[in-house]
């Protein structure tokens, strides 16, 4: 591990495990006593959390309950008002390098003039390389990763011309192309149709062999089939070590009561 | 368009259009896709306060716009940065005050400035020699930056939040690309004007943008079109002396609206009005 936040990824992209990734069972992630507050209201207080390597680990809970802003702190896009966040026993920002993100909306600038392609070469991106075209390894790369997600066929497709789901896949493919050993994911499946959504956690769960995931999803009924672990985060995280949704969860942190007006579930609930 | 360009006059408007055109090809691109053309039109008339101040203490018109611009600019940047959901208000008053220090201060210096108008509407036909050197290095500068951190611009652009995981230095570049609009823009006032700089800057990069495949290609698109708009706006303005900066935009936007109509007809083509499909 050199803890060079330039990156340093390689070129080839066959899949096998960069060296410096943990073995599993180590924690990867470990969030200690963190609370956060926008303009002085509370979203999350006190939060303890443990994600271990080899984890599929979905955050549910109410909107507004502090989701996103749990996963944008274990990004560092936010600082935590107070406690500490360590990825890989680092500050977040030293190991970006390492961690591939997919947000929420990938709806943003469809108007904005940019390939697939190009949206892709961002997620190997090293800051102030400046105007020199991307290396051969980089461009390399960036078709394999968009050939891996099915993609490779629409590499110069203006980025707007593309339907909700197949942009969500270029969007994987810029989060994957760096090789990550944690992969965040908010809201991943928004714009994603039924059919599409159970490809797309197929391929989590293949990704999952080798990467850690931590995704947010409103969607815990689909995501209790494929995820073995669920941390519910309502101002305060509970984590559950086994993928069960619990009645405790839908009392104590108000989860979303449309899963219970789903109809009998794949999965055994506890009564609530 | 020859014969006029016997007079010195006419070669220097022709100068300070193409050059302008170059600033807005890359300055122009930056703030229709960051989606900040509101935040330039504040930049644009709180500048109004930096003219009056540069009248009221008799100070050389540059140093007192690029000096008030820049300020209000920063100001405003730092609002955006953060709290966006409140930063067009901030904007709007920023606006509305750096126009009333002017008008304010206007009042105040004795005498009438007949000069005035020109930095309303622009003074194209009489930059002097001495301008198009600022204008040249305001144009140079602006090229070399955002060519020489191209793939940082287009990450922050595109994509803030994940720039900022790459660890682009996202703060840093935004309030950079800001000063770089306020620095443009008081150059660009001398063209078309306070009231129009805002069309110039936006209209051309807003075409090239649906035909563009790339950030870089938006640029060059939107230079090369701004400039096709100078040198039109400015010989049928010479041939039926009308004003300079108001002709020149009403020939962009003659060319936008003639862009959107095709492209409805194309549309139109396409995909047959339901009704006639049954």
């Amino acid at each position: 591990m050199t803890g060079d936040p330039s990156g340093t990824c390689s070129a080839d992209f066959s899949g096998t495990p960069p060296s410096a990734a943990a073995p599993p069972g180590d924690a990867v992630i470990v969030v200690q006593g963190v609370s956060f507050a926008y303009n002085g209201q509370p979203v999350l207080e006190n939060v303890d959390l443990t994600v271990t390597a080899g984890d599929f680990m979905a955050m549910i809970g109410p909107n507004g309950g502090g989701k996103t802003t749990l996963l944008k702190l274990m990004l560092g896009l936010l600082a935590p008002g107070s406690g500490t966040i360590r990825i890989f026993g680092q500050a977040p920002e030293r190991v970006s390098h390492r961690i591939g993100y997919v947000p929420q909306d990938v709806h943003i600038n469809t108007d904005f003039p940019i390939s697939a392609l190009d949206v892709v070469l961002m997620g190997r991106l090293k800051p102030g390389r400046g105007w020199s075209r991307p290396a051969r390894g980089d461009r390399v790369a960036a078709h394999e990763s968009l050939n891996r997600l099915g993609m490779g066929a629409f590499c110069d497709r203006r980025i707007g011309a593309l339907s909700g789901g197949q942009r969500q896949r270029v969007f994987i493919a810029r989060a994957l192309v760096c090789q990550p050993d944690i992969l965040f994911l908010d809201e991943p499946t928004a714009s994603i149709d039924p059919q599409g959504q159970t490809d797309f956690y197929r391929l989590l769960r293949e990704l999952n062999q080798r990467i850690t995931i931590v995704l947010v999803s409103h969607d815990l009924l689909t995501v209790s089939s494929y995820v073995k672990s669920v941390a519910c985060v309502n101002r305060g995280v509970h984590h559950h070590t086994e993928a069960e949704v619990t009645g405790e969860m839908m009392d104590m942190y108000r989860c979303p009561v449309e899963i219970i007006a789903h109809g009998l579930p794949h999965r055994v609930f506890k009564e609530h | 368009m020859l014969e006029a360009l016997q007079y010195e006059f006419m070669r220097n408007a022709l100068a300070a259009g193409l050059l302008a055109s170059v600033i807005c090809g890359v300055i122009g691109s930056l703030v229709v896709v960051n989606r900040i053309v509101f935040l330039s039109g504040g930049i644009a008339h709180a500048a109004y306060g930096g003219i009056g101040l540069a009248f009221f203490f008799g100070w050389p018109y540059l140093v007192g716009t690029l000096g008030f611009s820049l300020a209000a600019a920063m100001l405003m940047a730092l609002v955006t940065l953060r709290a966006r959901h409140r930063a067009d208000t901030i904007i709007g008053v920023l606006w509305a005050v750096g126009m009333a220090i002017g008008v304010i201060l206007l009042d105040l210096t004795p005498g009438y400035n007949v000069d005035l108008m020109s930095y309303l509407f622009g003074s194209i036909l009489t930059v002097p020699t001495a301008d198009l050197w600022q204008m040249a290095i305001v144009a140079g500068v602006d090229l070399t930056i955002v060519v020489g951190r191209y793939q940082d611009f287009l990450a922050m652009s595109y994509d803030e939040e994940f720039a900022r995981i790459r660890g682009v230095p996202v703060r840093p570049l935004y309030l950079l690309m800001i000063a770089m609009i306020a620095v443009s823009v008081v150059v660009i006032i001398r063209v078309v004007g306070l009231i129009l700089v805002i069309a110039l800057l936006t209209i051309p990069p807003f075409i090239a943008e649906k035909y563009a495949r790339s950030l870089l290609q938006m640029i060059g698109f939107a230079g090369l079109l701004s400039g096709g708009f100078t040198v039109v706006g400015l010989y049928l303005s010479y041939r039926f002396n009308l004003t300079c900066g108001a002709t020149i935009i009403l020939v962009a936007a003659a060319f936008f609206f003639a862009c959107l109509a095709w492209e409805w007809l194309k549309t139109k083509r396409e995909r047959p009005l339901p009704a006639e499909t049954g």
